[in-house]
């Protein structure tokens, strides 16, 4: 997989914690996604109702996958499709590859795909001779700062307009030096442009899937600029890149889903473009791709099924989970250190790249359960990180002073006749230590703690102490 | 409503009993002077640290015990959302599918409640009789407020004290980043996190800081005198008590000095 | 084993599944031709005169533009209105949609009308949306040579047109009359659902109109309930 620095999460959020830039960019984030949704949620009384809804449609789906697969696949060839099944992240890079190199394409547009992502099909197709261009307007910025994205649905979300100016000015060089980009909407305008040409002259189009409708063989995208359909309507050639979950039965199934996830996304009642895209172009079109084809890709989604974190796969990519995350809003995205940040990167991360790659991300977690508070199909986002703990408590795969750690608790905790006794001392000594100022500003083992908080001394004996003295009648 | 005399075994939480016992004997004094009975079997802890790191073998010897421990009583109250929701909510997906267990874990959870919501939604109490001069901001822990519904309930009842003023401060309901095992294994995140807090408890211009746990109480008190905020920092049973002569968290108790003659 | 073997037989395994089994079959066959509603919101369920109010608010808090005409008559004068607005040249490019070729187009004096998918060069297209959903606001434009795709989003302003008879109140109605149109199963290349001009807010979240997609849309409801 795409070089994860999730094993380095915990210097990864050091240095985010120390990067002023991304602490400024990232109180935007706090502000308003939240606040937004919100807003939203507030003005449509069956919001909830809907959330139901959708979880069911999406249980009811993964239940049946194999089937709705069948079905989609059949839908897509009868519109002149093509569908095409990798297990993996590299069958999926070759199957793309051959296609690119059939339709002899030079230059490949994208539109946000989250999937290309994980699969790293930009390198692979650059590596290979293809040149792909990002079209997404922050998916391109990153990809001219050769970074990952650091958000599932604002993908530059980390990036001050300081910063996007300055790569402008350094890529773009054929523009005259003293333009003035002075605010966003000049940056977006240049990007515009400097996109149009590129639209233009792609042989391919690339894109994701943000749903794929088994009733009808249609592939969906969910986007506000526009991108994703220039992407896939103006070259020869229309490739979606899916995984195997986006699959809903029918339009109706489709209409439930759409309802929350705008919403849950941005605020928003609808995105701007919801484009329901089937096939090639039909005799007589006057535009659209003259190929379609669709990779569906597997990369460890089916071993999930019919186990602990089947439920992970009901998340349709709305974001809402780490707009609602303080440890999301203190460390952003790319602490993460792979494609899928905050409490669904936690959750999924260690599915697909497995739990000893990326043990911190879900225990850098408070459990605070925001998360499962917004996710529009109630994914149980805490508890599957717990399931995550779990499993590498079993496999002895945490730190070695945490695990003694909890075992000296324990075997106290199990025992709670000594444990009244070790507290019993304890509370008393450190009561009498700390007895001048009421709290520590160090203390053994517990720097941790003392480096940044004072830790409050405790009052005297303990509780249960002083019960028991009280019904003794002392 | 529930009829006097009803046996309430008191969970006191292990930071309650090791740091701050004044919370225990607060809950003691409301739920006596609301016509309970209360009693304490001997205890240690719900389990949630063992629980939250994934030892789910521990977390359940632990769970055991305490279910025994407090089968004669009516009712289980808990001074802390944290504590509560774990006995609650988490003890029945621990005896998940054990026949023999799973009954008594539900029965159990049936019959624990968090301090102030026992207070108002089953025992009915609309007012307390404390007093108490001071602006009040109230933090909504996590558990409290995500797994047991706490949020109206203290605010209510804080309400009726003469002479407390409440303003609630920006992101009342954002987690305060002590996290329980959080705090000690990414103490840098919940600084950050912590340090966002305290920002909004100063800006809300109240005096005093109230919340329904003593893990979230003791981690915003030592950021706030870290930063050498004068806040006041209390736990809401105490307040609603009227124990509010006792130092708050993190002060000391006067100097033989100080105190008065 | 193809990929495609392999994909599957994974999920079944996972799933304890051989994929023969009559039950699971019938479900997923009678879920594709029942295709069950679920949840629809009472918004959008309201008489037809209201939804077209509704639309055109919905429209416009998607910072769309709405212009009410009585007759389709008076679109040609309408589209030429709105460029002489915004001191746009008179000029646009619509498909071949027969509502808009039946249009008295020299009513609207100087505008050059061509027509045919768009390479790029356009400043303004019209299509005529084969309906709107109340609920948000949202146009309905279905592919073709009567509105190709391309007029949607290379030209920087996008005229709608739309008929008041064709504003329903859900997407589920929409889909509906896709399938009477298209055949159960089966949909045309593109359906296209616009609310509002194309915007980006990927730069510290700041909004602004006008990303890939034309900066502004307008859209021309014509007639009234009925």
């Amino acid at each position: 997989m795409s070089n994860a620095t999730s094993p380095q999460f915990k210097d990864n959020a050091r240095a985010a914690l120390a990067d002023p830039d991304l602490q400024n960019a990232l109180k935007f984030v706090e502000l308003n996604f939240a606040s937004r949704r919100r807003e939203a949620v507030d003005k449509l009384p069956e919001f909830d109702e809907l959330r139901d809804s959708s979880r069911d449609i999406k249980d009811h789906t993964l239940a049946h996958l194999d089937l709705y697969l069948e079905e989609y696949e059949a839908r897509v060839n009868a519109a002149g499709g093509h569908v095409h099944y990798a297990t993996n992240a590299e069958e999926a890079c070759r199957i793309i590859l051959d296609l690119c190199r059939k339709l002899g394409a030079k230059t490949v547009t994208k539109g946000k795909s989250m999937v290309g992502e994980e699969i790293g099909i930009n390198d692979f197709l650059e590596a290979n001779g293809v040149t792909p261009v990002e079209t997404d307007l922050g998916e391109y910025i990153i990809q001219l700062r050769h970074e990952m994205p650091s958000h599932i649905i604002a993908p530059a979300v980390h990036l001050t307009k300081a910063q996007v100016e300055a790569d402008f000015r350094r890529v773009h060089t054929q523009l005259p030096r003293d333009r003035n980009l002075v605010d966003p909407a000049s940056l977006l305008s240049e990007a515009r442009g400097v996109l149009r040409e590129k639209f233009l002259a792609a042989d391919v189009g690339i894109t994701g899937a943000n749903f794929l409708v088994a009733e009808t063989g249609t592939s969906i995208i969910v986007t506000n600029e526009g991108n994703g359909d220039l992407t896939q309507t103006l070259p020869r050639a229309h490739i979606v890149l899916a995984s195997i979950e986006k699959l809903v039965p029918t339009l109706d199934d489709l209409a439930q889903l759409l309802r929350v996830l705008a919403r849950s996304a941005t605020g928003q009642e609808m995105s701007v473009y919801t484009t329901l895209s089937t096939g090639p172009r039909r005799p007589g079109d006057p535009d659209g791709p003259l190929d379609y084809h669709v990779v569906l890709l597997d990369n460890g989604r089916s071993a999930m099924l019919g186990g602990e974190f089947q439920d992970m796969l009901r998340c349709i990519r709305c974001g809402a989970c780490m707009n609602h995350c303080p440890v999301y809003h203190a460390v952003g995205g790319h602490a993460y250190g792979w494609v899928y940040p905050g409490p669904m990167g936690a959750v999924l991360t260690p599915s697909l790249i497995g739990i000893d790659k990326a043990g911190d991300l879900p225990n850098a977690s408070t459990f605070c359960g925001r998360c499962e508070e917004v996710c529009p199909v109630r994914i149980p986002l805490p508890g599957m990180m717990r399931s995550w703990r779990e499993r590498e408590f079993e496999r002895h795969l945490s730190p070695a002073t945490m695990r003694a750690g909890l075992a000296f608790w324990a075997f106290f905790a199990k025992r709670p006749w000594l444990y009244g006794l070790a507290t019993g001392l304890a509370a008393r000594a450190l009561a009498y230590l700390g007895r001048t100022h009421g709290r520590f500003t160090w203390l053994p083992l517990a720097s941790g703690w003392t480096r940044r908080r004072d830790l409050p001394a405790p009052q005297g004996a303990t509780f249960q102490a002083q019960w028991k003295a009280r019904k003794a009648g002392r | 409503m529930v009829e006097p005399g009803k046996r309430v075994g008191l969970f006191v939480t292990c930071l309650v009993d090791f740091f701050r016992p004044s919370v225990g004997f607060a809950a003691v004094k409301l739920l006596e002077d609301a016509g309970c009975i209360v009693e304490m079997p001997r205890q240690s802890c719900c389990g949630q640290p063992a629980y939250n790191s994934g030892d789910r073998r521990t977390a359940r010897a632990i769970a055991e015990q305490v279910v025994e421990a407090f089968a004669p009583y009516d009712y289980v109250v808990a001074p802390s959302g944290s504590c509560a929701g774990m006995l609650k909510l988490h003890y029945p997906h621990l005896f998940h599918g054990d026949p023999n267990w799973l009954p008594r874990a539900e029965a159990f959870a049936d019959k624990t409640f968090e301090l102030v919501s026992f207070l108002v939604d089953v025992l009915g109490v609309a007012k307390v009789d404390a007093v108490c001069e001071a602006t009040v901001t109230y933090h909504d822990s996590c558990s409290g407020l995500r797994e047991l519904g706490v949020r109206v309930a203290p605010r209510r009842l804080l309400g009726t004290i003469a002479g407390v003023t409440i303003k609630e401060m920006r992101d009342a309901e954002v987690c305060c980043g002590f996290g329980g095992t959080f705090c000690v294994k990414y103490p840098d995140i919940s600084d950050a996190i912590v340090g966002k807090k305290t920002a909004n408890i100063t800006a809300s211009g109240a005096e005093m800081l109230v919340a329904g746990d003593l893990g979230c109480l003791m981690n915003m008190a030592g950021k706030l005198q870290r930063e050498g905020s004068t806040m006041e920092v209390r736990h809401v049973a105490e307040v609603l008590a009227g124990m509010t002569a006792l130092p708050p968290i993190g002060v000391p108790p006067p100097s033989i000095a100080e105190r008065k003659p | 084993m193809s990929g495609r073997d392999h994909v599957l037989s994974s999920i079944r395994r996972s799933l304890g599944v051989t994929g023969r089994e009559a039950p699971r079959r019938k479900a997923v066959a009678d879920r594709i031709a029942g295709h069950p509603r679920g949840v629809v919101p009472a918004r959008g369920q309201i008489a037809a005169a209201e939804r077209l109010t509704l639309f055109a608010r919905m429209m416009e808090a998607a910072s769309g533009s709405v212009a009410r005409i009585a007759d389709r008559a008076d679109v040609p004068v309408a589209v030429a209105e709105f460029l002489r607005q915004h001191n746009l040249p008179p000029a646009i490019r619509r498909g071949e949609d027969a509502r808009l070729v039946s249009m008295p187009w020299e009513r609207a004096g100087t505008l050059e009308v061509t027509t045919g998918a768009s390479d790029g060069t356009q400043l303004a297209s019209v299509s005529h949306a084969s309906g709107g959903v109340a609920e948000t606001g949202t146009l309905i434009l279905v592919s073709g040579p009567d509105n190709p795709t391309t007029l949607n989003f290379l030209p920087d302003n996008h005229i709608v047109v739309l008929d008041a008879k064709d504003v329903a109140g859900d997407y589920e109605t929409i889909w509906q009359r896709l399938r009477e149109r298209f055949g159960a199963g089966i949909m045309p290349r593109t359906v296209n659902m616009i609310t509002g001009p194309s915007r980006s807010a990927d730069i510290e979240q700041t909004l602004i109109l006008g990303a890939h997609g034309p900066r502004r849309l307008h859209v021309i409801l014509v007639g009234e309930a009925g």
